[in-house]
């Protein structure tokens, strides 16, 4: 597990894998269920658990309820401690903003730790076309840029290479990349992680830009905390010049002491730990760096316009509610068609970018309103409600709408095998099309395949499986 | 309109179903969980933890003397000393100190750091650092491979809401649970991937000085 809070590009592997889609599948499977195991030990052993969700939860609403003003009392904090506020509407101009910041330090090379924020605005792309080169630091991603191929899953997104394929892709691409490999390298874990620790630390020790997200930002203070597990992010965080740390704006919490609730349901809820390895907290601009702030809208106020679907803001990305769902674990992370997977993919990508397309009317079908998200959210955010709520929004736009949804997201759960094939082509597109971000429910409906409309409801077929 | 005035301007009418006269503070929200709690004793439970990360762990009555051992336990040699700590603490290791500031090419060169620390949680195991005289700036807890850090007794609290009460926002903090680790390769964890991977803490009950 990469151990980081945030997602990545759900997007497939390249058609080049040696591992079978039954071993992948096996993999996966085992990891959701590690993960969900250590995440009720640890959630067990707190006592105040329910205490501490239903805070988390009121923190987030009292934020949402009032975020114009928390707003600018961030802005108001960062600037005071010497940092700069940069506001983008959308993922075109935040990226400007990146792109220019990045520029005037005169550097062609930045270092990312890894954050949904940049992958939703595809801003590893975007630099690319300036001529800048983004390398990602985690070290699942490094393994998957190094073989240039996509990442399979949101907390394991290199499952899909074994070993011995880690040992090839090392010793063939690092260096091209920088450092070489060892020509020696054997293929136990310890020595590729200590092969990566090599290759990277070149790149941390000279880097001068660095790039990141955020799990939260505190109104009161203008403090900016990032939660990992590797030390890359405290690498990019530390060393560079100039760091650039890209934002959405529901990140906020109102306090300081507000990160008492968020300390504690964060980590236990996403990885399963008492404590993730490292945090780190920084307000304005640290330790003689230049800090600039993105905050990030790109839809988000729209969600935020939505009574019933605004508590999808308060997600803080734990990933709990993938893994105990039956149908991503089915039909992987990649069939959500955005950076956001899972039950809080199927509520938040349909609202942050409307009901505007096939896929987003199909992913508030891409569920049997089990309610296991719901009851594992460590803010409260009642997921089956949303859902609902946007299916009768799909039925009442009238059309096709719901049947093709429905259809949709039924052929999907229906052939892994399908599925795998479209994942493929809508990795292979995307390099074409980088912002277009077709997922395999999009694709099926550009080729015209339209599907037989069902003749049962979604739930009733799931129930028969 | 600017950016900025246009996602403000979006941001409130959005919220046109809040009433005007609502104040953020008149939301409420409900505080039942726990501040503290009983239980073991927290140094018990701190070392608990820490063995659980994989962290080195010793019980030091003599600061100095235990921290010159452990150095030349691990050969360390040439150690990134923070001004607030002491350089009769490394015994015959030498004491680098970070003025001018050193570059990061520098810290890599250099067997280890010394520190001490700002807060530690017991139930979580976690060492907080605020950059004060006796831990340095962040990097020279980053690059070197060895960080062995001293914790006095009073500086451990149970829970994360009394570490958070007694830390200062306005300096930079590094949380620190483990070693750092990675599980990317077949789900296999490994310890230590960019931070020290030696993590060695020593709980003293003596004064640290702060210089
Ligand atoms: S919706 Fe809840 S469970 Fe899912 S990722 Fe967000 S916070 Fe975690």
């Amino acid at each position: 597990m990469s151990g980081t809070f945030v997602g990545m590009p759900a997007f497939p592997e390249a058609s080049s894998s040696a591992v079978s889609d039954a071993q992948l599948r096996h993999n996966l499977r085992k990891a959701t269920h590690t993960i969900r195991a250590k995440r009720a030990a640890v959630v067990g052993e707190q006592p105040d658990w329910a205490a501490l969700r239903e805070a988390g939860a009121a923190v987030k609403d009292r934020t949402l309820r009032h975020l114009d003003v928390y707003l600018e009392r961030l802005e108001a904090a960062v600037v005071a401690a010497g940092g700069q506020v940069h506001w983008a509407g959308d993922a075109e101009e935040a990226n400007r903003i990146v792109v220019d910041l990045v520029k005037a330090t005169g550097e062609t090379e930045v270092v990312k730790v890894k954050s949904m924020a940049t992958q939703e605005i595809d801003l590893n792309a975007a630099l690319a076309s300036a001529g800048i080169r983004a390398y990602e630091t985690d070290l699942a991603e490094l393994i998957v840029q190094l073989g240039d191929d996509w990442p399979s899953h949101i907390l394991v997104p290199a499952i899909h290479r074994n070993r011995s394929e880690i040992r090839e892709i090392f010793l063939k691409h690092m260096a091209s990349w920088g450092r070489p490999a060892p020509a020696d390298l054997k293929d136990d874990p310890r020595a590729l992680a200590e092969a990566a620790r090599l290759h990277l630390r070149e790149r941390f020790l000279s880097a001068r830009v660095g790039i990141s997200g955020a799990n939260f930002a505190v109104a009161e203070t203008g403090t900016l905390v990032v939660l990992e597990s590797e030390g890359n992010g405290r690498m990019c965080l530390t060393l560079p010049e100039t760091l650039i740390s890209v934002v959405g704006i529901e990140k906020l919490v109102p306090t300081w002491a507000d990160l008492e609730v968020f300390m504690q349901l964060l980590p236990r809820s996403s990885t399963g730990e008492r404590m993730n390895p490292y945090t780190s907290m920084w307000t304005g601009a640290t330790e003689g760096q230049t800090f600039h702030l993105v905050l990030l809208d790109n839809g988000r106020t729209s969600v935020l316009s939505d009574e019933v679907g605004r508590q999808a803001l308060r997600c803080i990305r734990c990933s709990a509610c993938l893994n105990v769902c039956p149908v991503y674990e089915r039909a992987g992370g990649h069939s959500y068609g955005s950076v956001y997977p899972g039950p809080i993919g199927a509520i938040l990508t349909p609202q942050l970018r409307g009901l505007v397309g096939p896929l987003e009317e199909s992913l508030p079908y891409a569920s049997t309103l089990c309610g296991a998200c719901y009851e594992v959210c460590p803010v409260a955010i009642n997921i089956p409600e949303v859902l609902l709520d946007l299916r009768s929004k799909v039925v009442a736009r009238g059309h096709r709408g719901e049947r093709l949804a429905m259809g949709a997201a039924r052929r999907v759960l229906d052939s892994p095998r399908w599925l795998s094939l479209a994942q493929r082509s809508a990795g292979r597109l995307r390099r074409w099309t980088p912002r277009r971000l077709p997922g395999p429910l999009s694709a099926w409906s550009d080729t015209r395949d339209v599907p037989v409309p069902p003749k049962q409801s979604f739930r009733d077929w799931w129930a028969e499986r | 309109m600017s950016s900025r005035d246009q996602i403000l301007a979006r941001v409130r009418s959005a919220l046109a179903d809040v009433p005007r006269t609502e104040d953020p503070e008149d939301f409420p929200v409900p505080r039942d969980y726990e501040r503290t709690r009983s239980g073991p004793d927290v140094v018990e439970l701190l070392v608990d933890r820490l063995v659980d990360y994989k962290a080195t762990v010793h019980e030091a009555p003599e600061v100095a003397a235990a921290v010159a051992e452990a150095l030349v336990r691990h050969g360390a040699r040439r150690i990134a000393a923070p001004s607030g700590i002491p350089a009769e603490w490394l015994g015959e290791a030498e004491a680098v100190r970070d003025d001018p500031p050193l570059r990061p090419a520098e810290l890599d060169a250099l067997d280890g750091v010394v520190t001490g620390c700002a807060v530690v949680i017991a139930e979580t195991g976690t060492i907080v650092l605020d950059a004060g005289p006796d831990q340095g700036r962040r990097a020279l807890t980053l690059v070197p491979d060895y960080h062995l850090c001293v914790v006095r007794r009073d500086q451990i609290v149970r829970t994360v809401p009394e570490a958070l009460e007694r830390l200062d926002p306005a300096r930079p903090l590094t949380w620190i649970s483990g070693p750092s680790a990675t599980s990317d390769i077949e789900l296999n964890r490994v310890e230590g991937v960019h931070g020290p991977r030696t993590l060695e803490v020593l709980i003293t009950g003596e004064i640290a000085s702060t210089g």
